[in-house]
């Protein structure tokens, strides 16, 4: 069957052990997670977690049974099936030679980027936004020689729709 | 009213309605222990291994269909209920395995018999707890038995550090459970409902498939009236044997790999399924691309995940299974009766004709015992009324083919695991809920030995379980395997050196009796049964026997190894 990208955004308990309750669901069942990403909510009791995985649609089925079968679930959303707006944070440490500063400057101008440390020989630049523009602006930047790349998991939200 | 930790949870346990729990003390127990002995309303059986405890209280769970305990100390006590809780995962069984744990202070710091048994046991619990707060150990464990018992019941671990049980608090009754992330469905779709009718209306060649569900939800009336009402034959899984009775015309005997020749082609050849509380496990659908290849199917199961797992349903239904055949009787009666039965003589003639031409069968001979030989016996002279619990192997497969059980919760295995060494803890668990009534267990000479130790528990706590060893001298199912394609290159299965299962039974303060002659089988039965106290009865049965039909792993269901 074919493969896509899903992402999930799922409700938990916010309890010692519900991230490992997950962890070892997919581990334990074959299921593959790309992105993961965890935090509290307006509501202290309760996190969200964002998670990508690529599989065929009779696995997503599985995996959101599977998960809201765990008792700390509280609930699963799959975002694929709706309109969302999806964000990822990353930091990128570049070689900033002097020639390439101008350039690297221009690009980071373009994606609406901002440089959040300077050197004398590199930028560390933040940027946010959806995969697509993640992996647009690292090939941009890839000639220029990447030292170093810290990038969080998706994060995402359904958009309100008719409001 | 202050109380200690240990305290509250022995009120727990018994407001719980439990009157019997297994266990083992340990150095991270002792107060649990300490506070069980003052109660005469609650019995603690002193197993004598850990596993024995867990295996006791799944049986205990299903032969009183209530919640089974298991108590144990941290560390390896706690390591050693792995086996049974994995069990009681696979086959569904509502059951809280409580363990000690170092206290609170010292977890983390590899303290003497610590173990993560929370993180052990996390893919094998349906839910776990580690209780780190004393204001909150009364509320764990009323859900802790909320969660086993309901939904899709399962294994529930509860780990209770030395602190918190000795930490005495103002106890109040907790409210009943109310959880925002755990709500099971129990009540099915209307809508779908609506459609069962229809399909069942539109069959011509249906076939009924009874899971563990049925006998968990007690739906083995509703589940037989169905059958009544559309003439439909029944099958089962090995965990659903009971829920239809097998003297029934209706009953095609079991589903699967070592199911009847009249079950597997009955599923090859049907145009509808009408799946109660089942999975598809591998071993009974065999090719899952070959499996049931003209048929819809309909599946009722309380769990979501056991739908499209392993098999496409047309017609899938999310609810308890008793609700759900209430709900479909309640509209097939108010349907014309020729319209759920179109066309059934046929079908039922064929059905008829492939058990004729291949029924269940092996050849007794005059010198040697077979194995089968002495389970219908059995059968026979227990009137089909016995508890039946089993090893793992052909023991276990004879057991299902040829004790025709009739009743639901009288056929105790470890069915989704497949753990040898179940039988005999089983037994004593059963027989702990059910004193009254006679249990067996069926046993291999091979797996007897995996729990033997647990004799000592029968006789102390004069919980007489009747063992009935088929003693073959090899661990059969795999001499089996090794027979048909491996080139009967019998490695690491023959277990001729075997202890002398009389004298065994001697020395551990039971009854032994030991069976040669197939003239003497039923003698021997009737002997060891009627022998007060518990009784090994070792029948020294063919040695390479095989269990037939078999369908090979990966074969279609229709395409089976016969006699």
């Amino acid at each position: 069957m074919e493969t896509s990208r899903y992402l999930l955004s799922i409700l938990v308990d916010d309890e010692p052990g519900v991230l490992s309750r997950i962890a070892g669901l997919f581990s334990g069942r074959g299921f593959n997670i790309d992105s993961l990403s965890v935090a509290t909510t307006d509501d202290p009791d309760v996190s969200r977690i964002t998670m990508a995985t690529t599989c065929d649609a009779q696995v997503i089925e599985q995996i959101k049974k599977q998960l809201h079968k765990l008792i700390n679930v509280i609930t699963v959303n799959d975002l694929t099936e709706k309109k969302y707006v999806e964000r990822q944070l990353a930091l990128v440490k570049v070689h900033a030679k002097p020639e390439k500063r101008a350039e690297i400057l221009r690009i980071v101008d373009i994606f609406r980027c901002r440089v959040v440390d300077v050197g004398h020989a590199h930028y560390t630049v933040e940027i946010s936004g959806d995969s697509g523009k993640h992996q647009a602006f690292l090939s941009l930047l890839k000639p220029m020689g990447i030292i170093e790349i810290a990038s969080t998991g998706a994060i995402a939200l359904a958009r309100e729709m008719g409001k | 009213m202050k109380l200690t930790g240990a305290q509250i949870l022995v009120k727990m346990i018994k407001a719980q309605g439990v009157d019997t729990i297994f266990g083992y003390p340990g150095g991270a127990t002792i107060d649990i222990h300490d506070e069980i002995v003052r109660h005469d309303d609650l019995r603690h059986i002193l197993v004598r291994h850990e596993q024995g405890a867990v295996h006791a209280a799944d049986a205990y769970s299903r032969a009183h269909k209530t919640t089974g305990v298991a108590l144990v100390t941290s560390g390896p006590g706690a390591t050693n209920t792995v086996t049974g809780i994995a069990s009681a995962h696979a086959d569904s069984i509502p059951m809280v395995v409580f363990c000690g744990q170092v206290p609170t202070g010292l977890i983390g710091n590899d303290a003497f018999q610590e173990v993560d048994i929370v993180g052990i046991t996390r893919p094998c619990t349906k839910h776990n707890y580690l209780v780190k707060n004393p204001e909150k150990l009364a509320a764990t464990i009323q859900e802790a038995f909320y969660i086993a018992r309901s939904g899709r019941p399962g294994p529930v671990l509860v780990d209770l550090p030395k602190d918190i049980l000795q930490a005495e608090i103002e106890f109040q009754m907790p409210e009943e459970p109310r959880l925002r992330s755990y709500k099971p469905n129990y009540t099915p779709n209307k809508k779908q409902i609506a459609k069962v009718v229809q399909m069942v209306k539109d069959a011509r060649r249906p076939v009924i498939f009874a899971g563990g569900g049925v006998i968990s939800s007690r739906a083995s009336e509703q589940l037989t009236g169905l059958a009544q009402m559309g003439r439909i034959p029944v099958t089962a899984s090995l965990m659903g044997l009971g829920a239809f009775p097998g003297t029934d015309p209706l009953w095609l005997g079991m589903l699967g790999m070592h199911g009847t020749f009249r079950a597997n082609m009955s599923i090859g050849h049907c145009d509808l399924i009408i799946a109660v509380g089942v999975r598809f496990d591998d071993r009974v659908t065999g090719n899952i691309a070959k499996f049931a290849p003209h048929a819809s199917i309909i599946q009722i199961d309380i769990d979501p995940t056991s739908i499209h797992k392993n098999i496409p349903v047309q017609c899938p239904i999310v609810g308890d299974c008793k609700t759900t055949l209430e709900h479909i009787l309640a509209l097939m009666e108010k349907q014309n009766p020729a319209q759920l039965t179109v066309d059934r003589d046929p079908w039922l003639e064929q059905i008829d004709q492939w058990k004729q031409t291949t029924p269940l069968k092996y050849d007794q001979k005059a010198d040697i015992i077979k194995p089968q030989f002495v389970v219908e016996k059995l059968w026979e002279v227990t009137r089909g009324q016995a508890i039946i619990t089993t090893e793992v192997g052909q023991n276990q497969m004879w057991a299902a083919q040829y004790y025709h059980f009739d009743l639901p919760n009288h056929f105790i295995t470890s069915g989704g695991l497949g753990v040898m060494g179940f039988g005999l803890p089983a037994a004593i668990g059963a027989k702990a809920a059910c004193p009254d009534k006679l249990v067996v267990d069926v046993a291999g000479d091979g797996s007897i030995q995996m729990n033997i130790q647990e004799l000592m528990t029968a006789v102390e706590n004069c919980l007489d379980v009747k063992i009935v060893i088929l003693n073959n001298r090899f661990l059969g199912m795999v001499r089996q395997w090794q027979e048909f394609f491996y080139n009967r290159a019998y490695a690491c299965t023959n277990i001729e050196n075997a202890p002398d299962f009389v004298k065994l039974a001697e020395a551990y303060g039971a009854a032994g009796f030991r069976c040669t002659d197939p003239a003497c089988v039923e003698d021997t039965l009737r002997k060891g049964l009627d022998t007060p106290g518990t009784v090994i009865m070792d029948f020294v049965v063919e040695r390479e026997e095989s269990v037939y039909p078999m369908v090979p792993a990966g074969g279609a269901l229709t395409e089976m190894l016969l006699v």
